[in-house]
């Protein structure tokens, strides 16, 4: 696994371990996991708080008894082989949303080489794939809700770090950010939040609307 | 025999043998409380009772998944559960890391899976002796009433020694994975 310096924090992993956060976050946090078995294990541990909040959860009777229910199951359907970690840089997790081909993600250019692909979720926030060339900056915006970007290639460079493949910069409404590309090579991240990014230049407030930011 | 290592063996008598008897004995336990969990998170009776089977039918067909080197029945249960209630309450998928298996012949070490039964069972006691306002809001945060920004990350429990313990199981796991690929 690879060295990563930036992970989720803890009210994250109890909002996904609970199972109350949005479709796109729960595919950032779950992507995240899948490079970071330091965050799979935090997760456990949460989780089995839910363990204990299921065992003290009271009790109502089920209407059905244990060997009907057995009876009333079909003939088990042979399960598919667990699937093994892919080689490319998309976890499996991720490539349930983009289909069985990295090559055919749908881009569309967002201005100054920026490139991005919105995956489809329930509308309560929103994820894509972006895609920034080296060297490149990206338009400096600030925040409504939060905003969780996990580095999938490459890596980015921002007043606070550096954020290379596995690490997740979790931003809220209090920051400010211009996130730049590394020289080495394009950078490519999974973003998502619950809010509009608010741009700071007026050419950009317009392109929003186009690029649905 | 604790009550969690009791589970445990069910568990294990399920995935190898089929013991129906095993099976009540979990399903006896666990199903009243798992539709509790239901109603509580905002679920009608009918659909609590229909989402438990499923819960239930789901621990009988992939009883081999569960690991208990990484949790308790009772924390496993607890995800097949909420992975169901967003299926049918929120209509919407649930993303997952892939899940990660000892594969046929490898298994835990005795002393990991003991270990991490005891810290699941410290756990519930650990959440007995919380503050009451303290424990109400762990609830209602699992209970789905909390929503993302309104969730303190603070406990109140002592995570740590559970997840040290999950962290070295996983090593081990990934040590073996990685055997097997040889």
């Amino acid at each position: 696994m690879t060295q990563i310096n930036h992970h989720l924090d803890d009210a994250l992993l109890m909002g996904y371990s609970a199972g109350t956060l949005p479709e796109a976050f729960n595919l950032v946090v779950a992507s995240h996991i899948s490079m970071c078995d330091e965050c799979r294990a935090r997760l456990g541990a949460f989780d089995a708080v839910g363990g204990a909040v299921l065992e003290e959860a009271g009790s109502v009777t089920m209407e059905m008894a244990a060997a009907d229910l057995l009876d009333s199951v079909g003939p088990e359907k042979v399960r598919p082989v667990v699937s093994k970690p892919t080689s490319s840089i998309y976890p499996q997790v991720l490539m349930d949303y983009i289909g069985p081909d990295p090559d055919q993600v749908k881009w569309s250019k967002l201005g100054m080489g920026v490139r991005q692909a919105i995956l489809k979720t329930s509308s309560s926030a929103s994820v894509r794939l972006l895609h920034i060339p080296a060297g490149c900056e990206m338009p400096d915006h600030g925040h409504h809700g939060t905003e969780l970007t996990l580095v999938l290639q490459g890596a980015f460079r921002d007043e606070r770090d550096r954020f290379a493949r596995g690490d997740i910069e979790i931003a809220t409404e209090d920051d400010h950010h211009k996130p730049v590309a590394d020289e080495s090579g394009p950078c490519i991240c999974l973003a998502a939040t619950d809010a509009p990014l608010h741009f700071s230049g007026f050419v950009q407030r317009i392109a929003q609307k186009w690029a649905r930011i | 025999m604790t009550e969690n290592t009791k589970w445990v063996e069910c568990m294990s008598r399920i995935s190898l043998e089929r013991d129906r008897t095993a099976f009540a004995a979990i399903f006896d336990h666990f199903g009243p409380r798992v539709k509790a969990f239901l109603v509580k998170s905002g679920s009608n009776m009918s659909m609590a009772e229909e989402c438990t089977q499923d819960v239930m039918i789901t621990l009988w067909r992939k009883a081999d998944m569960f690991d208990p080197s990484r949790a308790s029945v009772a924390t496993w249960i607890f995800t097949i559960a909420r992975n169901r209630r967003i299926d049918l309450l929120r209509k919407e998928r649930r993303p997952e890391p892939e899940e990660l298996t000892w594969g046929p012949e490898a298994e835990p070490e005795p002393e990991e899976l003991l270990g991490l039964q005891q810290e699941s069972t410290q756990l519930v006691a650990a959440m007995a002796t919380l503050p009451d306002k303290q424990r109400d809001l762990i609830q209602k945060a699992y209970f789905g009433d909390l929503t993302h920004a309104e969730i303190a990350s603070e406990t109140g429990l002592p995570l740590g020694t559970i997840k040290s313990r999950i962290r070295l199981a996983l090593e081990r796991l990934r040590h073996n994975m990685k055997r097997n690929e040889i």
